[in-house]
């Protein structure tokens, strides 16, 4: 078991590399001058050969991946060209926003989903069956952004009960956990918790289903199990995979909440990368999409070696 | 004498159903999915035939009706914050809404399917350095690898359309990798390879016959989820510019009426959700007619 993660964990090595040099071509990749955003329009040639040199944009690429890897790993991802401060301190400021938005909605997705999921899973072709399966197909299909809207339209500028925007009272970004502050959190987290709860309820349903066709069942049943017994060994076999994919599902929620933050103006690494976008930012650009890969590869492995070390029937060497 | 038996003993295989014949018999009997199929044929005339169904022009305004609510006299649903009639602009928008979403969904299930047959049946190093190619794109979420695209490219319908298939390429790739290794230890196979056929011939006639159904499905399940990416991209600013009529676009452009005109600024969704969820509907029919696992 030790084995295998620490197994897992180098063969994980690659793959960083790999994510990095995207990122570093990422930056490339944009048309134009990297300086483009720094420099007046007016600049002379010298003075922008002299910044090229300055921030090492002469030298051939390996030097320069070369260097930004090695700062990168220092925990340097250099400076926002927007507000001129260490782009780590920007990244992790927001990405704290992000996870707590992230997991409240992992979590409101994961109950609903494993509800719909199970209740699908156990009246089968039944009316139940079939309206929790719509709700699921509803929320791998809904373009949240729009539900976003939907919501918002709904609940706050035609009832207000709960503010449109913002993550605090007044545009304050320190969080707290008290009803002025959890209210913000409200819209934002049902609308992103959409996108897991379908795909959680259709893995349950699936799991569900297969678990109770096989023979074991029969046998519980036969030897006079109550039906919550039965239940009980219903969750053992079906929790390793919900569970993985509700961690694979936040992973994907911290990394695409864009579309999201954007709606709710919620002050995450989501907004960060469209600022950094629209703005030209490439430091700040770079840095955000590093980190929110990184967070995704990692948790990615984490949540491989915990199912493997959850499901004493996976085999892994 | 032995003919005759022979022909006996085949009967019920040359008279038993063929494969595409099954699956659209079972299809046929799903009410979910036809009634999902008809839909999508329906969204793929309004596209094509657009300029005769539409009742005004997509891109003509004018600002002394600007906003309308649905229903209004001679705008049935009203027009957008450029004046234009929003039923033209929505129908309009079928045609940039779904090239947007499908094709990316097409292209990338060529270029990955190469990738994944390729690997697949020759193994070893290429299969190596393809997939692992492939495993670092794939360590990327969806969404931030297509918003890290189109951002960096800048925006446009060319960037957003690199920026989707390349989101695209790795997953089909490995469900392509996956099968394709299943089948390249068949029987037919190696005796394909023991009679002398070459690995072009072998991958063109054995392999792709048996491996393009499951990823065609795959594929399939993948247009409702490119849908809301696209427009997500354009929603953001980073897809279809401006006054191209796209359901996305649209979704940004009136924001801004949301406490004015609620009902009007909702209706570009709602056609990017009918849109994916009859992909998604059709897909799922399409899968347990051709009874491929999920």
């Amino acid at each position: 078991m030790v084995l295998y993660a620490l197994k897992r964990v180098v063969f994980t090595l690659p793959i960083l590399l790999g994510v990095a040099i995207v990122c570093f071509a990422l930056v490339h990749l944009a048309p134009g001058d990297p300086l483009v955003s720094v420099l007046p329009p007016d600049a002379t040639q010298s003075l922008k050969e002299q910044m090229m040199a300055l921030y090492g944009f002469d030298r051939p690429y390996y030097e320069q991946f070369a260097r930004w890897i090695a700062r990168v790993v220092q925990g340097d991802l250099g400076t926002s060209i927007r507000t001129g401060r260490p782009v780590v301190l920007e990244v992790s400021k927001a990405i704290g926003n992000t996870f707590m938005l992230a997991a409240v909605a992992t979590v409101i997705g994961f109950m609903l989903g494993t509800l719909f999921g199970f209740v699908a899973g156990y009246f089968r072709d039944t009316w139940l069956d079939k309206t929790a399966s719509a709700l699921s197909v509803f929320g791998v299909s809904v373009p949240h952004y729009w539900l976003g809207m939907v919501l918002v339209i709904i609940f706050a500028a035609t009832l207000g009960w709960l503010p449109p925007t913002g993550a605090g009272p007044g545009g304050s970004e320190d969080w707290k956990w008290n009803w002025e502050h959890v209210r913000h959190l409200v819209l934002p987290a049902v609308t992103m918790s959409v996108i897991p709860m379908g795909i959680i309820a259709r893995t349950v349903r699936a799991l569900v289903a297969e678990t109770l066709s096989q023979e074991f069942i029969v046998g519980l049943r036969a030897k006079g199990l109550s039906e919550f017994g039965v239940f009980q060994h219903v969750v053992k076999n079906a929790a390793p995979t919900a569970l993985a994919v509700m961690g694979i599902q936040l992973g994907y929620l911290l990394g695409g909440s864009i579309l999201i933050e954007t709606v709710f103006a919620w002050p995450g690494s989501g907004l960060l990368l469209n600022d950094a976008i629209f703005q030209r930012d490439l430091p700040l650009l770079q840095g955000t999409i590093l980190v929110l890969a990184l967070f995704f590869v990692v948790l990615n492995l984490a949540v491989d070696v915990m199912q493997t070390a959850l499901d004493p029937r996976i085999q892994r060497t | 004498m032995f003919l005759a038996t022979s022909t006996k003993l085949l009967e019920p295989i040359l008279h038993s159903p063929g494969y595409w014949r099954t699956v659209w018999t079972r299809f046929r009997r799903d009410p979910v999915a036809i009634g999902a199929g008809v839909v999508v044929l329906a969204l793929i005339l309004m596209a094509i035939f657009a300029p005769l169904i539409a009742p005004q022009d997509p891109y003509q305004g004018m600002s002394l009706r600007r906003l309308r609510p649905p229903g209004t006299p001679g705008y049935l649903l009203g027009t957008d914050e450029l004046g234009r009639d929003m039923l033209t602009r929505l129908i309009y928008g079928a045609r940039i809404s779904l090239f947007m979403g499908v094709t990316p969904v097409f292209v990338a299930l060529f270029l990955g399917t190469t990738i994944g047959v390729v690997a697949g049946y020759l193994g070893g190093w290429t299969n190596t350095i393809l997939m692992r190619t492939v495993d670092v794109f794939f360590a990327f979420p969806s969404v931030l690898l297509a918003v890290a695209m189109a951002g960096a490219l800048g925006a446009g319908i060319g960037n957003g359309l690199i920026a989707l298939t390349l989101v695209f390429i790795p997953p089909i790739a490995r469900v392509a990798e996956s099968v394709t290794t299943g089948v390249r230890t068949r029987d037919f196979v190696e005796a394909a390879r023991a009679s002398g056929a070459g690995a072009f011939l072998i991958i063109r006639k054995h392999v792709l016959g048996n491996v393009m159904g499951p990823i065609f499905v795959y594929a399939m399940s993948l247009i409702a989820v490119s849908m809301i990416l696209a427009s997500g991209l354009s929603f953001l600013g980073l897809g279809v510019k401006p006054p191209e009529p796209d359901w996305g676009l649209m979704l940004n452009t009136l924001r801004t009426a949301m406490y004015t005109q609620p009902l009007l600024c909702a209706l570009p969704g709602v056609m990017i959700f009918i849109t994916s969820i009859s992909f998604n509907l059709l897909t799922d029919g399409l899968r347990s007619a051709m009874d491929v696992k999920s």
